[in-house]
């Protein structure tokens, strides 16, 4: 069956919370632990019906931090796994991704966001983006984080989202909203290529032939300590370099660029097709790795372009890395809505159109 | 062409479930479709609605803001939606539970007593698949062809049983005239 998607299996309809667990399924992840929190409850529900069908581990943790230090046990074997929960509960997982980090282990976390601060509400947010691409917790380090603008791409990500966590042994995050986590639209899914990775590190047992491995975030000594950090970014730098992943839209006349994520890029796409029906030069950067952001595309479009709108479902973090990227070359103006509204089509249209009036702030 | 449907209803008639029929006949017509749920502390008796999309482009937005069509099943949701409604678009109201007339002019409007046909029918549970019927008549969103290969996607093998009066009750509604 042919589609948008090219050749591939046959389509059906998932919500998104379901295609992450499908695919999560596909790339091989047979441990998923979680408790439920509204908008992502469908990937624990999903899970807990096919994981014992297939050999696999389903487990509703007593709590959020339970979830992500059975993550970070199995991970330690080397083997697939994964936790998801929405934005309080990945405060509680805070401890557990640093850990992660500290012990080099892949793991991958999905994050389908509701409005914030404190428990919020269970509308659509983005306003975890600095939670996610900053300060997930202490000490220094980085998350890959992949936030998908379709069904599809909840799926692809999250099979993209293993790889890349095995591959420079870390958390990789699925940064979500509650729309992208409650839509259902045309997936396909395949189970990907099947790739293999060094696990010389994983703790597995030595049947008294090798010495054993240790997996471990405690070092006393100040200057080993030092030397796993630069060791680790140095990694960083790597991932910088080769794993960034963006969708330009209508950029090559663009005057006014929008930076957004997301299903704040898919209420844009609309305000753009508007806008450029009225003679407005606007087009889109739409970053699918937040972390490492993709800081050239920007930085080039900032030749060509007057001014950037960031849109968001915060009070407006992506937009200080657009600045960053920017270097502030160009005014980079903020189009939000907060606390789980979304920005509509019209409103976005209507930020264009003052953009393009000459408004600077 | 791009239409934007709003099926608002209680919980518990079926609301998510038509909608998720109309979502899978579109794409098995090789339409771009999005499907997006209210999702608040609903329960049965509280309000629900979906949104679907349904175009030849890929969807953008998947919220509905300004519904092409809106599918009434009760009288909070025609209040709360009957002003969204884009100019020259479809109101389709079940008026078995909504007494009021629709107050809108531009507006094509369709009153169908779904509930009621439902029950007169023993079919009390499929008033949404009634009024759905309507909406495929009067709204070329998709087509009345080849029904039970999309019904066969939403509903599970063990109710098996439901697929005839899923089309007996979508064949009630295209056929009602009002």
């Amino acid at each position: 069956m042919s589609g948008p998607y090219g050749t591939m299996a046959e389509k059906v309809l998932m919500k998104g919370n379901e295609a992450i667990a499908e695919a999560a399924i596909l790339a091989g992840c047979r441990h998923y632990f979680g408790y439920p929190i509204t908008p992502q409850t469908e990937v624990a529900a999903y899970m807990a019906k096919r994981m014992p069908k297939i050999g696999g581990t389903f487990l509703q943790a007593e709590s959020e931090i339970a979830a992500i230090n059975m993550v970070m046990g199995v991970a330690s074997t080397g083997r697939r796994t994964m936790t998801s929960s929405s934005s309080p509960g990945i405060s509680l997982k805070a401890e557990g991704l640093s850990y992660l980090a500290g012990c080099d282990l892949p793991a991958l976390v999905v994050n389908v966001e509701r409005g914030g601060p404190g428990l919020g509400g269970i509308q659509p947010s983005q306003s975890d983006y600095f939670q996610a691409t900053r300060g997930a917790a202490h000490g220094d380090f980085r998350m890959i984080v992949l936030a998908p603008a379709s069904v599809q791409e909840m799926a692809d990500l999250t099979m993209h989202g293993f790889d890349l966590a095995d591959k420079y042994r870390m958390t990789s995050m699925i940064l979500a909203d509650g729309t992208m986590g409650q839509m259902m639209e045309p997936v396909s899914l395949e189970a990907p290529e099947v790739k293999t990775y060094d696990k010389s590190w994983a703790v597995t047992g030595t049947d008294c032939k090798r010495p054993h491995n240790i997996v471990n975030s405690l070092y006393l000594v100040p200057e080993d300590l030092e030397r796993t950090n630069f060791e680790r970014y140095e990694r960083y730098r790597t991932i910088e370099e080769n794993e960034v992943m963006y969708e330009e839209f209508m950029m090559e006349d663009a005057e006014i660029c929008i930076a957004a994520f997301g299903v704040a890029a898919r209420v844009s796409k609309n305000a753009i097709m508007a806008a450029r029906a009225e003679g407005i030069k606007v087009g889109m950067i739409r970053p699918i790795t937040l972390w490492p952001f993709p800081k050239a595309a920007f930085k080039k479009a900032a030749e060509h372009v007057n001014t950037f709108v960031s849109v968001e479902l915060s009070m407006g973090q992506m937009i200080e890395d657009v600045r960053l990227a920017t270097e502030c070359a160009r005014p980079v103006v903020l189009c939000n809505r907060a606390g789980g509204m979304i920005p509509s089509p019209e409103e976005v249209l209507q930020r264009i159109k003052e953009v393009n009036g000459g408004m600077t702030k | 062409m791009t239409t934007q449907i709003l099926i608002a209803g209680f919980g518990g008639q079926g609301v998510l479930f038509s909608g998720k029929f109309l979502a899978y006949k579109a794409m098995m017509e090789e339409r771009e479709v999005s499907w997006l749920p209210s999702y608040g502390p609903e329960m049965r008796g509280g309000t629900a609605n979906c949104s679907v999309i349904v175009s030849d482009a890929p969807v953008g937005s998947p919220i509905v803001t300004k519904p092409d069509v809106l599918i009434a099943m009760n009288l909070p949701s025609l209040d709360k939606y009957e002003n969204a409604v884009a100019p020259g678009g479809i109101i389709i109201v079940d008026s078995t539970l909504i007494a009021r007339k629709v107050e809108r002019t531009d507006v094509a409007v369709y009153y169908i007593p779904a509930t009621q046909m439902a029950s007169d029918e023993g079919i009390t549970t499929l008033a949404n698949m009634i009024i759905l019927g309507k909406l495929i008549r009067v709204c070329d969103a998709v087509s009345n062809d080849n029904l039970e290969a999309a019904l066969k996607k939403v509903v599970s093998a063990r109710r098996a049983d439901m697929l005839d009066l899923n089309k007996k009750a979508i064949e009630l509604g295209f056929n009602y005239a009002d």
